[in-house]
């Protein structure tokens, strides 16, 4: 899929181009929240690490002019990645809504001191340097195409890694810990540490996306942190279902194109639009977009000789 | 049973004036054991006499106030259950805890895999569940415990015996030396406790592990067990075969008796 | 001297917002163990009825006190259509499901809802001052207080009283006191919980209303009023604990005082006080200060 998406770009008009680039920065997002998810557990302050990882771009690029696109995006990580850490320790000992409570509670600090923060814009945060690529300076359409590349390529690598995370013990152990979690500690294994792993992995995955959307947006600002992002970011996981790692990508997609056509068709209305379909999704689609894709691909194969 | 506890006398488990008290509440005291690799061990007592107490001492979930606990030589008094766990000690569970959204054959391949890989954050990332190793392992596990047929059923779809032969699986498929079994026929009718036995010990014996089980049904301790210890107000109050111990007056008078008032035959509480 | 008490009386005013708010989520949280974000919404919608009300009868030109108290009515009757419809409605559908995914049904419902008050009431802000200058001010000492502020930590005090009277001695409230503490035990004594369910949401969302209602004398009541109320009154509960009424009322208290002196003394961690405490709360005690974990039973 990657593949082609690649190939297809130049042939994209802009705005599908621009499109898709955020839904894939997003979508990594989205793939944080499906590793915790597997494992039984939501969190619905997402939006740190994403946020994290674009002001670390934005302000690498703001205080040392550095601008290149690859070494920014593994700064995002990196610092979205370091906060996970130290909040993991925290965080990994608890469970269901307060695991959600306390994830958000740390998402509104870091947006409540990004406010109060004169030097850093307040409300209205501040724009992003030009991202240039190895020393390649692109303008317009080819910096569109650039960063769309970049991102693809930062999903696909992400992709990857992440599948084979999940068929290794500390993934395959997401689904036991969200049955039994005590049969999984009386077997040998720190459920503890386990969850720190993966607050860890998601909060990687939220600093990489934060770091490409803020490329590819050109801005940041304190809403990055707010809750209602980290609500989109959980709507998407709704959505695409915690089945595959192709979900959270198809999902992302999904999301942006009705929230694109909710904006165009009936701007004043978008929220209900949403809602509506999230709650559809809810009632009728349980295990998310995903399911719905492996519910056919099997009808497929029993119709197949 | 007392002596010299420097090294085990070939003793796998060895236990010596062990006791755990919570502030004033003394749970378990006085209790010195020595158990041969191999024997099967029956615990019998009334709920509260201090078996839960002393099973969960040899686990490492809760550290003794006095005494020691060997194993195979080395000592693991007040050591963490996870290491215990990974030392070779495994346990089953009165209501057996399983994984119910996967299937049995899942069950048991992430608890091979998880034995056979190292306990590092790395270790539980690199290692990948369905190993040749794991898979080979929960299938020979599976089979012991005649429940293949069971093999791609979800776990919360299974009969009640299939469960518990499911959770004690589980606890043996990493090839532990000592097991802990907590009433393995509770919640089971009278007409396949005999039966899960049967399979369970045999299961056990071809992989030579020593046993301590839990049990109140006096009939099936008099026919598994090579040795029956019998606790009472927190500890050991006979230590012996199977006849001699159920046949003690003290037991009858104080765990077994019980048993007279209630029908013959039947799975009482002591 | 002066900032002291003026730190005292701020934070009992925020917290008497804070404390009107929170009750309504603590009460559906404690008995239908359900996370309401469409809370938010009761508020918005009891704020929009209320600005409403008192178009009304300023034009009709009632005196101040009745036009309050029709303010608190409309908030009220607001509360109550809402509260039916959403019960019947959606909630119904998805009792027994996962918590996190009711919490996210009503999250979808609050952004349904959101627009829904754009259809109703148009994108424009409304002003519903009256009440708040009719009321006049006050003056103790060196502070100047407004009487429509003393009127509000009155209201929230006599909240708390009834909530606690009605709990302790109403047959409503023991039945209330026994699902929040077990359900199942409940049920098997012949409580019928599903009635219990449908009533508490119902007062669960007047009471919200009457949270936005009683506040929109002091605000700009306009698109988004409900958003930020939400993690506000999850924050007070998520303190004192699900489910806890005392919870909300020492929850509201703290946040409402530490709130006050940070707006005082160091403005800059004004808006992040109230989830820093909560952060620190939930370290401490992750239940909240007035709940205790339900250990599981093997």
């Amino acid at each position: 899929m990657f593949l082609f998406a690649a190939a297809a770009a130049p042939l994209l008009p802009d705005w599908v181009v621009s499109l898709v680039t955020i839904a894939f920065a997003n979508a990594l997002v989205v793939l944080g929240l499906v590793v915790l998810w597997r494992a039984g557990l939501v969190s619905f302050g997402q939006a740190l690490y994403y946020c994290i990882g674009a002001y670390a771009v934005a302000l690498t690029a703001r205080w040392t002019g550095f601008t290149d696109a690859f070494a920014l995006v593994v700064i995002g990580g990196v610092a979205a990645g370091l906060v996970a850490v130290l909040i993991g320790f925290l965080l990994a000992r608890y469970r269901e809504i307060f695991f959600a409570m306390l994830s958000l509670a740390l998402s509104m600090i870091l947006y409540g001191v990004l406010v109060k923060t004169e030097s850093l814009g307040s409300t209205d945060g501040f724009s992003v340097a030009t991202p240039t690529f190895l020393g390649y300076a692109p303008h317009a359409q080819a910096l569109g195409l650039s960063l769309y590349w970049l991102t693809l390529g930062v999903d696909a690598i992400g992709a990857v890694l992440i599948g084979v995370y999940f068929r290794s013990v500390a993934g395959a152990l997401a689904a036991p810990i969200r049955d039994n979690e005590i049969r999984v500690e009386f077997l040998g294994v720190s459920v503890t540490s386990i969850i720190h792993t993966k607050v860890v992995i998601a909060g990687i995955l939220g600093g990489l996306g934060g770091a490409l959307a803020a490329l590819a947006i050109g801005h940041v600002d304190p809403n990055m942190s707010y809750w209602t992002t980290s609500g989109g970011f959980v709507f998407v996981t709704i959505l695409a279902g915690a089945g595959s790692v192709a979900a959270a990508f198809v999902g992302s997609l999904v999301f942006e194109a009705v929230r694109s056509f909710a904006f165009d068709v009936m701007a004043q209305l978008w929220q209900m639009t949403l809602g509506s379909v999230l709650l559809l999704t809810i009632l009728f689609l349980p295990d998310g977009l995903g399911s719905l894709v492996a519910r056919l691909r099997r009808r497929g194969e029993a119709k197949a000789p | 049973m007392n002596g010299n506890m420097s090294t085990s006398n070939g003793a796998i488990l060895a236990v010596r004036d062990l006791e755990k008290t919570f502030g004033s509440l003394v749970a378990a005291r006085d209790i010195t054991v020595s158990v041969p690799a191999e024997q099967t061990v029956g615990v019998i007592g009334a709920n509260g006499a201090g078996k839960t107490t002393f099973i969960n001492m040899i686990t490492g979930h809760l550290t003794p106030t006095k005494g020691s606990i060997w194993f195979e030589d080395k000592e693991i008094t007040g050591k963490p259950s996870r290491e215990i766990t990974r030392l070779g000690i495994s346990r089953s569970f009165q209501v057996a805890q399983i994984f119910p959204s996967l299937t049995v054959f899942e069950n048991m391949c992430i608890a091979a895999a998880i034995a056979r890989r190292s306990g590092s954050v790395w270790g539980n990332i690199a290692t990948p569940v369905h190993s040749p190793d794991a898979i080979t392992e929960a299938q020979a596990t599976i089979e012991l415990f005649r429940i293949d047929q069971y093999s791609d059923t979800p776990a919360n779809a299974l009969p009640q015996g299939v469960r518990k032969l499911l959770d004690i699986g589980m606890a043996v498929v990493g090839w532990p030396r000592l097991l802990l079994l907590d009433e393995p026929t509770s919640g089971i009718s009278i007409e396949e406790k005999f039966d899960l036995m049967n399979v369970v010990m045999s299961a056990l014996k071809t992989r030579k592990i020593t046993v301590l089980f839990v049990e109140h049904d006096m009939e099936i301790v008099a026919r598994f067990a090579d040795r029956v210890l019998a606790f009472y107000d927190g500890t050991v109050i006979a230590d012996g075969t199977p006849t001699e111990t159920l046949d003690n007056p003290k037991v009858q008078e104080l765990i077994s008796g019980v048993r007279l008032k209630t029908a013959a035959g039947s799975a009482g509480h002591a | 001297m002066l900032t002291a008490s003026a730190i005292l009386t701020d934070g009992l005013v925020y917290a008497a917002y804070l404390f009107i708010v929170a009750i309504g989520l603590t009460l559906i949280f404690g008995v239908m163990k359900i996370l309401n974000v469409t809370h938010g919404s009761f508020y918005a919608f009891g704020a929009y009825g209320a600005a409403t009300a008192v178009g009304i009868y300023t034009n009709a030109d009632w005196p101040a006190a009745a036009g309050f108290l029709f303010m608190i009515l409309m908030g009220l009757a607001v509360g109550l259509v809402l509260g039916i419809i959403l019960e019947r409605g959606i909630l119904r559908l998805v009792y027994g499901k996962d918590e996190v995914i009711i919490v996210l049904v009503t999250y979808a419902t609050f952004l349904i809802l959101e627009d829904v008050i754009v259809l109703i009431w148009g994108p424009q802000s409304y002003a519903a001052y009256q009440p708040m200058v009719s009321a006049g001010n006050i003056e103790i000492g060196d502070l100047v207080l407004s009487n429509y502020d003393i009127v509000l930590v009155a209201i929230a005090a006599l909240l708390a009283g009834l909530a606690y009277w009605a709990l302790k001695f109403t047959r409503y409230g023991r039945l209330l006191t026994t699902v929040i503490f077990d359900r199942e035990t409940a049920a098997a004594f012949g409580v019928n919980v599903t009635l219990v369910y449908t009533v508490t949401f119902i007062i669960g969302a007047m009471l919200g209303a009457l949270g936005g209602a009683v506040m929109a004398p002091k605000i700009a009541v306009t698109l988004g009023i409900g958003v930020e109320v939400i993690v506000l009154a999850f924050a007070v509960v998520a303190i004192g604990g699900m489910g806890s009424i005392e919870g909300a009322l020492v929850g509201a208290l703290i946040v409402g005082i530490c709130r006050a002196a940070a707006v005082h003394l160091v403005p800059q961690i004004e808006l992040f006080v109230i989830y820093g405490v909560m952060a620190l709360v939930l370290v401490v005690r992750p239940y909240g200060l007035f709940v205790r974990a339900q250990p599981r039973k093997i």
